[in-house]
């Protein structure tokens, strides 16, 4: 009897795995469980192309609609896992079906945080993270009403631009002192937020959301004391890792399920990959990664581990984010006490910043610049040390330094 | 419904396969859903990673618009560049395409 393998989580890992798994040789039969109506998609056009409605549904869809079944992957949609029990091997679904697995893949992602403060439940107030959440936002997204966007993070900004675009009344609210704080560094932030504001959205700093208010749906956001009038409201603070069904199995989670370079869990029959997971980066430390790359390579990794090959997890993080006609592309994970090196003129619209630590290339934000990114990429996979002046040297192509 | 034409990918080894595709999808979208081998498109299409070249045969070269300047620099970090290389994450499908062969690298990792 060949071996089964079942995946909870029907996103760009679960999509992974599946691909992987196949081409690695794996022959028995696949059951893949996702809890929202569609087969795996992509999400990074939704708060962009899709969200500007120049991007039609069905590209969303990683794979063909005819590809499960030919993959002999069961695609079990509209369902969650109630309980995993791990003495029977079994994973209990909310539909009642009982699934029994030699091997299972956990890749369950991560859901949007919730603000919690007095009418954070009135009608009105989105989040985004799925097709419904944007579906629901567009029947409303209409030039000329005003949102307010709680958050400056990837999410918040990338619908700011959109509503820019389509000539909305756009007000971003953020609590930290600069823009994307968690993500990129203070040239960056500043850089963006000249470039928000010349676009007309109005950015309040340092300014907390305390309450909703409104009639029937949100008409108001009180915020540094202050009331604004607002159409619609979307919230962007980040997300959390769907790690209780993890959880309540008995597996070691610390905001994640801890998998180790494998992305094996502690016990020999589990596997976990994407947002949903923490582990052990290239650098050592314990990190939780919310990206694309990491999905696709982590659920690479475990693919491998689960067909018998395993190889170590090590890929350079990386990132993007589409605001305007900016590109903005990271690699690496920056830190706060790196040497920041700009190359370029930010005014040109076209420039990166390098983070260099004891000397090496640790990080790399490039805005419109490939070379840059693409090259820079490699110096932090190779961890290459690069002389200061050379980087910010532009007579210096970026080839003679790979 | 959207009109649908023909594109055939010919693998390095020399394997093809024709799909039909929508008009306004990429060519690169056609070959990441139909899991044609040899085209990887990491980043979805974003132009940000640089794994979905393409070589297109000259006879369909002329009906492509021009390599923006976004393409050309990521082109430059891609593997075995030629100079019908295109990234297909940037090529549209439109009725002019119907028919086009696209020829495939043998690896889209420098």
């Amino acid at each position: 009897m060949p071996e089964n393998i079942v995946i909870i989580g029907a996103g760009q890992a679960g999509a992974q795995a599946v691909q992987s798994l196949r081409a690695e040789g794996f022959t028995g039969p696949i059951t893949m469980v996702g809890d929202e109506a569609y087969a795996p998609y992509q999400r990074p056009p939704l708060s962009k192309a899709y969200l500007l409605g120049v991007f039609e549904r069905a590209r969303l869809f990683l794979k063909a609609d005819t590809y499960y079944a030919e993959a002999g992957c069961e695609l079990i949609l509209n369902t969650s896992a109630k309980a995993i029990h791990r003495a029977e091997r079994t994973v209990e679904l909310t539909d009642g079906r009982k699934l029994a697995y030699d091997k299972l893949l956990l890749t369950t992602g991560a859901r949007v945080r919730k603000l919690r403060c007095p009418g954070a439940d009135l009608p009105g107030i989105h989040y985004l993270k799925t097709i419904a959440d944007v579906d629901g936002l567009q029947a409303v997204f209409q030039a000329g009403k005003r949102i307010a966007i709680v958050g400056g993070g990837y999410i918040g900004l990338e619908v700011a631009a959109v509503g820019a675009k389509r000539g909305l009344d756009v007000t971003v609210f953020e609590a930290m002192d600069r823009l994307m704080a968690r993500a990129v560094s203070p040239q960056l932030s500043a850089f963006y937020a000249a470039e928000h504001e010349k676009a007309g959205v109005k950015l309040k700093l340092k300014t907390g959301v305390e309450a909703f208010e409104g009639d029937g749906k949100v008409q108001r956001i009180i915020a540094g004391g202050q009331s604004y009038e607002a159409d619609i409201v979307l919230v962007g603070i980040g997300v959390v890792p769907c790690d209780e069904l993890a959880v309540h199995a008995g597996l070691a989670s610390e905001d994640g399920i801890v998998v180790d370079q494998n992305a094996r869990t502690g016990d020999p029959h589990v596997w976990s990959a994407g947002d949903c997971t923490r582990h052990i980066g290239r650098e050592g430390h314990s990190i939780r990664l919310e990206c694309v790359q990491n999905a696709i390579d982590q659920a690479k990794h475990a693919a491998l581990a689960m067909v018998g090959k395993p190889k170590t997890y090590s890929e350079v993080p990386w990132f993007w984010s589409d605001q305007y006609d900016l590109k903005l592309q990271i690699a690496g994970l920056a830190r706060p006490t790196d040497r920041l090196v700009l190359r370029g003129d930010p005014a040109s619209r076209k420039f990166a910043v390098f983070h260099l630590r004891d000397g090496a290339v640790a990080a790399v934000e490039a805005v419109n610049a490939a070379p840059e990114y693409m090259i820079g990429k490699k110096l932090v996979a190779e961890g290459k040390t690069v002389a200061a002046e050379t980087l910010a040297d532009l007579s210096i192509p970026m080839k003679q330094m790979a | 419904m959207t009109a649908k034409y023909k594109v055939t990918y010919i693998e390095d080894s020399g394997k093809a396969h024709t799909i039909d595709l929508a008009e306004g999808w990429s060519l690169m979208e056609g070959a990441v859903k139909h899991l044609i081998p040899g085209i990887d498109a990491d980043c979805g299409g974003a132009c940000a990673c640089a794994t979905c070249q393409v070589y297109v045969a000259p006879e369909w070269n002329a009906k492509l618009p021009p390599r923006s300047d976004m393409e050309e620099t990521m082109l430059d970090f891609a593997p075995d560049v030629r100079p019908t290389s295109r990234l297909s994450c940037q090529l549209r499908m439109t009725a002019e395409l119907d028919g086009i062969v696209l020829n495939l690298p043998r690896t889209q990792h420098a």
